[in-house]
């Protein structure tokens, strides 16, 4: 118990001494994107304890309620802060439920798209030779694409391939977590195998390798602690541009299903109304959007110059 | 030399200038928008309204409807009862196909059997004939099965194709759209009307261009019209702002205003004859997207009647529909000639007692089902299925919603691939007896009940609906139009929701002709 704690209190305190927490008490500009950006995330998380109606529960719904516009103007309801859509859903609340649709979205796909990357680009940058110029020829080809047109692709592929009746249910929130993925692997790969090129003929590596481990070893244990760094930081930045490619496909109408709206169908949804004056049911969502990925990109802006040395 | 050129110049170029003017007055590009597309360029595969309307203005039937909805002359330039069953009509002469072949009594009598076979979804249309024979080259028989009045009005979206060209091209048969097939009809067209079909890319483009030897004159001035299917509301309202179209439809309810107010715009607003309703399947013994097993609630009366009392008509009217639609309890819309205003009480909203009947009915909880809605095909479909699947919650029962373009919910449920879904008919006879026979007696391969897509079956409403098409006394008629209605609202055969309002918008510039069953002819369309 005292043990734990001590621990639990010497790293807090090596954390607080650390670069990093330095930088981070000096730049306010990070200060307030986390601030923000913990906001959003605990608004998403907790959606369903705090968000003020289950925009899902179709039993609470009233249409009566439907087209309220925002606290404070003229005609609106009271309980609805951001006004309702068209169906009376709360706006705030529907926001805070499609927040976690993306941030989900956002982060699996991120995920995904960094663990084939890393792993591909280990194995090209490590085994070298043929295996090499095939991953890496791959990898070229596809960054000619750009991401959202592949992200489209597969998702075409997708609905063609599965049936009618899945489009709707979880596995067309799988599908776009892949097609996310699979369009983003190639930074992480490329980054990764440069890396490894210059690390692989270090005197660790050539010492394990004279001590007989075995080459996946030697990658899982002795190089990818030593590559991952500016993996992590491309990968807090690629979270933000997951989101958005989330949102524009979800906009496009090949995103996630109906039912579960992320930010990007409740701004698709929304577009409909902008014409009529009904602006608050796409632009709220839309601020949403803007004001989480400025937040993650600008976190992630910070960290990449924090842990940049030549910048210190 | 050079006096005789300039000469030549000062004699042409006002010529040219002039001739230039002339064709600019004259020759008018005409962009139009729908927010589908139609299926198919067959005339006989797909009895949608768009469908055939746009195929209205290259293919022709024999009596089609003018600008009052009045019967005029088409391919036939007469028509009359010869016997209590047989129905002459004269052709018009020297008609002759796009591809320049003439138009005889052998391609109605081939466009008749074409519409019996099976991939046909004009079976209805020609349902009641039961020959046809050919007395000349330019005259027909139609010979029904029971005396049938009112034949001529049922007829004007039945088209004539060519004989020659469907043998030659192997397009005998119209295909199942429901299949998902395709032939040559599909994709190309022969039709006698006032327009041509130039190309065809199904959800993109389809440009037509007017029939140099058309029999008449038109009004018309386009000299090419390029349909363009626009599925976002606020896309299509975008491109008419903008003047990359000249007219589109429908107007998103919520646009009206904005548009009406915008100097360089039309809004043509009417009231449309379509019906809007929800159809239930009650002739399996399980429903296909349900959790129930073992039984089909739809069965159960009481089951129906709760889901026609938990909608809130008026809240659909005032929120989604925003004013534009008119609440009905009837299968068919004032106007069409059978309507009974008596008939057309609601029987009010109330959720309490809905849930109280599903108590009874033993759904203390309710249950879930599938429903399959459009969302490209009548005005705000979508939103209504929502609402309705909303308020359904509030008595328990779990919607299951599959909202889809029209492309590919038309074939589902036409399939009858469905328990639950929503529909919109408008009877292009304008007589009650097309509604009742498609929609509401029980499916029968002659092409009745075809549009029956819950098989509602009641023996009284078939004996009636059979009885109506051939009563030649109105009032008798009426009456039994009326009994059959009341039949059918008591048990709760359809959910009929509303009538909506029809919402055309266009530049100034551009006259048209809006019709109450939204057709869009192109050859009363005339850009100024």
């Amino acid at each position: 118990m005292t043990t734990a704690a001590t621990v639990r209190a010497s790293r807090l305190a090596r954390w607080r001494d650390s670069d990093l927490a330095y930088s981070f008490r000096r730049s306010p500009v990070a200060m307030v994107s986390a601030v923000v950006l913990a906001l959003c995330l605990g608004a998403a998380l907790f959606a369903p304890w705090v968000a003020p109606h289950n925009p899902f529960d179709l039993a609470t719904l009233n249409l009566l309620d439907a087209l309220s516009p925002p606290h404070g103007m003229e005609g609106a309801k009271a309980g609805y802060l951001l006004g309702t859509d068209d169906q009376g859903r709360d706006v705030l609340s529907a926001i805070m439920f499609g927040a976690r649709i993306s941030l989900l979205v956002g982060l699996a796909s991120v995920l995904f798209a960094m663990v084939l990357g890393v792993s591909l680009g280990l194995i090209a940058g490590y085994v070298g030779g043929k295996l090499d110029a095939i991953i890496m020829r791959i990898a070229d080809v596809q960054l000619s694409f750009p991401a959202i047109l592949i992200a489209l692709l597969i998702d075409g592929v997708a609905r063609a391939v599965l049936p009618r009746e899945t489009h709707g249910g979880p596995i067309a929130l799988f599908v776009l977590i892949f097609a996310i993925g699979i369009s983003n692997w190639v930074q992480y790969a490329r980054t990764v195998r440069g890396s490894t090129l210059v690390e692989k003929n270090k005197e660790y590596i050539q010492a394990a390798r004279v001590i007989g481990i075995r080459p996946m070893g030697i990658m899982r244990h002795h190089l990818l602690p030593n590559v991952l760094g500016p993996v992590l930081v491309l990968a807090t930045i690629n979270i933000a541009t997951a989101i958005i490619t989330e949102a524009t496909l979800s906009f496009l109408g090949v995103g996630v299903p109906p039912t579960q709206p992320s930010l990007g169908t409740l701004i698709r949804i929304g577009n409909d109304f902008l014409f009529s004056g009904e602006w608050w049911i796409t632009i709220f969502p839309g601020a949403a959007l803007v004001i989480m990925v400025l937040a993650i990109n600008l976190l992630g802006d910070w960290l990449r110059d924090a842990l940049n040395p030549r910048l210190q | 030399m050079k006096l005789t050129a300039c000469r030549m110049l000062k004699i042409l170029l006002p010529l040219v200038l002039a001739g230039g003017l002339a064709a600019a007055t004259q020759a008018a590009t005409y962009k139009f928008a729908d927010q589908g597309d139609a299926t198919s360029m067959d005339p006989h595969s797909l009895n949608e309204s768009l469908q055939l309307s746009l195929l209205g203005n290259i293919y022709e039937p024999l009596v089609g409807r003018g600008k009052k909805l009045e019967l005029i002359p088409l391919l036939a330039t007469s028509w009359k009862q010869t016997e209590p069953t047989v129905w002459r009509f004269n052709l018009r002469q020297n008609v002759k196909w796009h591809d320049g072949t003439p138009f005889t009594a052998d391609d109605v009598i081939f466009s008749y059997e074409r519409s019996k076979v099976d991939g046909s979804d004009m079976k209805t249309k020609v349902a009641t004939v039961k020959e046809m024979r050919k007395i000349d080259d330019h005259t027909v028989d139609f010979v029904t099965n029971d005396p049938f009045p009112i034949l001529p009005d049922t007829i004007n979206t039945w088209y004539i194709m060519s004989k020659a060209w469907c043998e030659k091209n192997n397009a005998i048969a119209p295909v199942d759209v429901r299949k998902g097939k395709e032939n040559a009809a599909t994709l190309r067209a022969n039709g006698t009307g006032p327009f041509m079909l130039k190309s065809r890319e199904p959800g993109v483009r389809t440009v037509f261009v007017p029939n140099p030897n058309y029999w008449e004159k038109v009004e018309s001035n386009v000299t090419e019209a390029i349909f363009t299917p626009i599925k976002n509301d606020a896309t299509r309202v975008a491109a008419l702002i903008s003047g990359d179209i000249d007219m589109m439809e429908p107007v998103p309810l919520q646009d009206i205003e904005k548009l009406k107010a915008a100097p360089a715009l039309n809004v043509l607003q009417g009231p449309e004859l379509r019906t809007i309703f929800l159809g239930m399947d009650q002739a399996r013994d399980e429903l296909l997207f349900s959790n129930v097993k073992g039984k089909n609630p739809f069965k159960d009366k009481r089951v129906r009647q709760a889901f026609y009392q938990a909608i809130d008509i008026e809240a659909i009217k005032t929120r989604i529909m925003r004013g534009a639609s008119t609440p009905t309890n009837e299968m068919i819309a004032p106007g069409i000639r059978g309507f009974d205003p008596a008939l057309n009480k609601r029987v009010p909203h109330d959720a309490a007692a809905a849930k109280k009947l599903m108590v009874e009915a033993g759904y203390p909880d309710g249950f879930e089902v599938g429903m399959n809605c459009p969302n490209d095909r009548y005005v705000n479909d979508a939103s209504i299925c929502q609402a309705v699947a909303a308020m359904l919650a509030q008595i328990g029962v779990k919607v299951n919603l599959m909202a889809e373009t029209k492309v590919t919910y038309f074939p589902k449920i036409l399939s009858r691939n469905t328990s639950f879904y929503l529909l919109g008919w408008t009877p292009d006879s304008y007589d009650a007896q097309n509604a009742i026979f498609a929609l509401l007696m029980t499916p029968a391969p002659n092409g009745q009940g075809l549009f029956n897509l819950g098989s509602y079956s009641n023996k009284r409403v078939d004996e009636l609906g059979k009885a109506i098409a051939s009563e030649l006394d109105q009032t008798k008629r009426n009456a039994m139009i009326s009994e059959l209605f009341k039949i059918h609202g008591e048990e709760f055969g359809t959910l009929p929701l509303h009538q909506q309002a029809l919402a055309w918008a266009a530049k100034k510039n551009v006259a048209l002709v809006q019709l109450a069953d939204n057709t869009n002819q192109l050859k009363w369309t005339v850009v100024k």
